[in-house]
Parts: C-alpha cells; structure tokens; sequence
C-alpha cells in the first residue's frame, strides 16, 4: 500500500511540475513563435503586396474578432497614409486549402494585391498559383467586394491550364475574403484610424 | 564505476559513438541528414535532451519508485523534449520547419531513454551529465558528418556553399532515403575497419 501511494504521489508530483514548468515556457515564447510564424510563412507574401511600404507590417499588426474566429490584419502605410491592410482567407483548393494574403485599399475597396501563403496542390500544376506572379496579378485592380469565379464558370477569373480547380479555390478564397471585409469594414476603419492618430502623435 | 568523469564523456566520441557502435536512433540519423545544418541542429537538440534528462533521472534516482521508473522518465524526457520544440519555433524557426516532426520525435528515440534507464538512473549526477553530453556530442557529430557526405554528393554543396564547380551534376540518389541506407552502411563499413586495427 505505502508503495502504491509512493508511485502515484512521485508521478503526480513530477507530471503537475513539468506541467507548470511546460505552461510558463508557453506562455513566454508565444508571442516570439507568432511572430516567427508569421515572418516565415506569411511574411514574403505580405512583404510582396505590401511592397513600398514605409512601415513593417508585421509588427503593425491587430486582430479582429470575426464571429468566433480571431482574425489579423496587416497595415501599410504609403505615403503617410494607412488606408491599405492586409489580410489572409481560404479557399478549397486541389489538395487541401489554398491560403490567400489579400490586400486592400479602404477607401476604394480595391485589391491592391493577392499572394499564395500556405497551399497543398501539385507540384508543377497548381502550385503555379503561387510561383506565377501573372496568375494573381490579374486581381489586382478589380473591387474585393464583388463574387469570384473562373471563366469556365461564368466569371471573370483566367484560370491556370490544367489548375481549373485549384483556380477555382483561389477564386472561392477570394469571394470569402470579400465577404470577410464586408463584415469587418467599419471596425478596420476605425482601427485604422486610432492607428494613424497613435503614429502621428509619437512622430 | 571505475571510470573516470572524462572517460565517461569521451568513450560517447568513438567507443559508444551512438549510430554507428551502438546502432541506436536510427530513425532521426536516416530521415534529417540531407544537409550537414539539419544534421547539427537535430545533434544538438538531442543533446540538450540528453544532459538535462541525465541529470534529472540520475537526482531523482533515490525517489522514483523502480515500478514506475519508465513512465517517470518519459513525463522527464517529453518535458524537455517539449521545451527543445518551443524554443526552435520561438529562435530557430526555418531550423524547426525542416525537422519538422523529428523534433517531438526525440521523445522515442531510443538513445535518450536508454541513457536515462542504463546509466543515469544508477551513477551520480556528475557522471550522468559527462554520459549525456559525450552521447549527444557523439550523436552530433554522427549526424553531421553522415550529412556532410550526403549534402555533398547529393547537392554539392556544404552548409549551404557550393563546393564544386558549375559543371557538377548532384548525385541526387545520396539525397534520398535509399542513399541515406547506402551512406550509413558505409561508414558502418568503415568504422569497423578502422576500429579493428
């Protein structure tokens, strides 16, 4: 009986330390790993659309509750101005889900670019949607608000010979992204606000 | 117990070199050893592992009832295991990303809880520390050395620099997993000519 209590108070006593010990060494790399995550992974396609901008959009971060999702926002600021953010959404791709870093113009809701972040197509095939710069190059320009749909499907979209659906996903992640700054639009307004307010007055 | 503190680090370089004398942790050696960087990285993560369990296990050894000593040092090696992982994501990031699930995988490798259960848990904290970091130096330099060769040969270039010149076509078989089998059973080879003189 006395090793029996000895077994379970010993595994007890060790798991409940490295449990404490696991839980504080989270806490204080959580922010570091983000940050991590985010400059290697999304990073390259946020620099590319935010291309000129005169601040780091990484760090000039914020997030927004969507429903029940926590969703972030990436600002650039050109010129002095922040009317520009960026922004990821999903679309069902070939392999798995297509990761779109779209940009945004507030003011006129324009794409000012899109950008593939994390995708599971074909090598070769549909994964030209992030090595071909002319396939997202054809968003930018066009108003975020409006349905995206590839040409075969009565849309407005070229797709990649041989991607239909993988087109076809950045297509639907595009439409969702529309959709998602519908929603948001009045709380990323305002948020920018209080960050151009808040850079003016460190300045 | 005769052996000194330094021959108990030392015999971890050549006498128990882990992949090649004791064939242990086989699984890491194999899949991480495309480039003489990964090689490194995943040597040293295992070796900050293996010290920090050595010492655990080997202070606790008087505490841990000996029926659940194996669960024990499993919470004590994940633990740690755990916070190698964390500390990659948070300053070694592109390390972390192309060893992917290797990392949370040096929780099984045999090597770390053979130390914990055939030596930590019966010398002293001193011993057990030398025992930890002369495996885990001896793991290191295994990994890196076996990816030297295949980083050369497969893509020609060492740490990342190109060795030869533009005309070199890459062996790209010594990339794979067959020539990582090929490459092993090699230095194997080599190893017992070597050791048998």
């Amino acid at each position: 009986m006395r090793e029996l209590i000895k077994m379970v108070v010993v595994l007890t006593v060790l798991s409940a330390f490295s449990g404490g010990l696991l839980a504080s060494l989270r806490n204080g790399t959580k922010d570091k790993i983000e940050y991590q995550q985010l400059k290697f992974v999304k990073g390259p396609a946020i620099l590319k659309i935010l291309e000129g901008a005169t601040n780091n959009p990484i760090e000039d971060r914020f997030k927004l509750k969507d429903g029940e999702i926590d969703r972030s926002f990436f600002i650039g600021k050109f010129d002095g101005k922040t009317d520009i953010i960026a922004f990821e959404s999903f679309g069902k791709g070939f392999g798995g889900d297509i990761g779109l870093m779209v940009g945004v113009n507030l003011n006129n809701d324009k794409i000012i670019g899109v950008g593939v972040t994390t995708h599971s197509e074909t090598p070769g095939v549909g994964s030209r949607a992030k090595t071909e710069p002319g396939f997202v190059a054809q968003f930018d320009g066009l108003p975020l608000i409006e349905t995206f749909k590839v040409k075969a499907d009565g849309g407005q979209v070229d797709a990649l010979s041989g991607a239909t659906v993988t087109s076809r996903g950045v297509a639907a992640g595009l439409t969702d992204a529309g959709l998602i700054y519908k929603r948001l639009k009045p709380q990323l307004a305002d948020k920018l606000k209080d960050f151009s307010k808040k850079a003016g007055n460190t300045k | 117990m005769a052996k000194s503190i330094t021959q108990e680090f030392v015999k971890g370089l050549w006498e128990e070199i882990p992949p090649f004398r004791l064939v242990l942790g086989l699984c890491p050696t194999l899949a991480v050893t495309k480039t003489v960087e990964n090689g490194i990285g995943m040597g040293v993560a295992t070796t900050f592992v293996l010290v920090c369990s050595n010492i655990l296990v080997s202070a606790l050894r008087n505490i841990i009832p000996s029926k659940v000593r194996i669960a024990a040092f499993i919470i004590i090696i994940a633990t740690f295991v755990t916070v190698v992982e964390l500390l990659m994501q948070a300053y070694t990031y592109p390390l972390f990303l192309s060893l992917g699930i290797f990392i949370p995988l040096i929780v099984v490798n045999c090597i770390v809880l053979g130390r914990a259960e055939a030596f930590a848990s019966k010398n002293g904290i001193a011993h057990s520390l030398a025992d930890g970091l002369g495996i885990g130096v001896g793991f290191t330099l295994a990994l890196a050395s076996l990816g030297a060769v295949r980083e050369v040969f497969g893509s020609g270039t060492f740490l990342g620099t190109p060795v030869f010149g533009p005309s070199f076509h890459p062996f790209s078989f010594m990339v794979e997993a067959p020539g990582a089998f090929v490459c092993l059973g090699l230095m194997l080879c080599i190893m017992n000519l070597v050791g048998k003189k």
